[in-house]
């Protein structure tokens, strides 16, 4: 089965205490590892407000990652994100080439101190 | 003498170019909501076209990558004072 570069970003409920979170972020970790995704990256944002309340809730725990696998792994994935009451909102998306390469100059830092115009928008 | 309906001096009259052909931008991340402020107005409302400047191609992209990060809440859908 041919593997495609995918990127998710999910927002944890803050009312979790902070092992929770780590249990819950790891086990969609497992997710992804038993069904045979190799992940390229794992970022967590930590605690950001949202830009409108979602379930009454007006901050999220982001956390993101990077992997690349087969398609039915997504499926399992999102229905695994739908259990889960503790995800407030998920969102998959597949990366094209300009994505993952975007993705690898984010990665070793290179939009952090570049002039505004091109950062993080090459 | 001038035209009766041609604007005489419009102040910006120079071309607007389309500044992800301009810096060579490939990709524009969902994820990067300062970034896309700049494509949004006040009421955090897509720019059109004719204001910013940017090719069909990339205003599609604008636009996905606008409504991706609303929908991570990153950006609001409405807004009163956004800037």
């Amino acid at each position: 089965m041919f593997k495609y570069d995918y990127e998710t970003v999910f927002i944890l409920n803050p009312v979790l205490s902070d092992d929770q979170m780590k249990d819950t972020v790891s086990k969609f970790k497992q997710v992804l590892v038993d069904n045979g995704a190799d992940i390229i990256n794992e970022e967590k944002w930590g605690l950001k407000k949202l830009a409108y309340t979602i379930q009454h809730k007006n901050t999220g725990f982001y956390s993101m990652f990077e992997y690349s696998g087969t398609t039915d792994l997504i499926d399992k994935l999102e229905t695994e994100f739908r259990r889960e009451e503790s995800i407030l909102r998920f969102l998959t998306i597949r990366l094209d080439k300009h994505a993952v390469a975007y993705n690898a100059r984010r990665r070793n830092g290179e939009f952090n101190k570049k002039a505004k115009k091109e950062e993080a928008a090459s | 003498m001038t035209l009766m309906n041609e604007p005489i001096n419009r102040d910006q009259n120079q071309k607007k170019y389309c500044r992800f052909k301009k810096n060579g931008i490939k990709y524009i991340d969902y994820k990067d909501a300062n970034f896309l402020l700049k494509f949004v107005n006040d009421q955090g409302k897509i720019l059109p076209r004719r204001l910013t400047g940017t090719s069909v191609k990339y205003q599609k992209k604008v636009a996905q990558a606008v409504k991706r990060a609303r929908h991570l809440a990153l950006l609001p859908y409405v807004a009163d004072s956004l800037k």
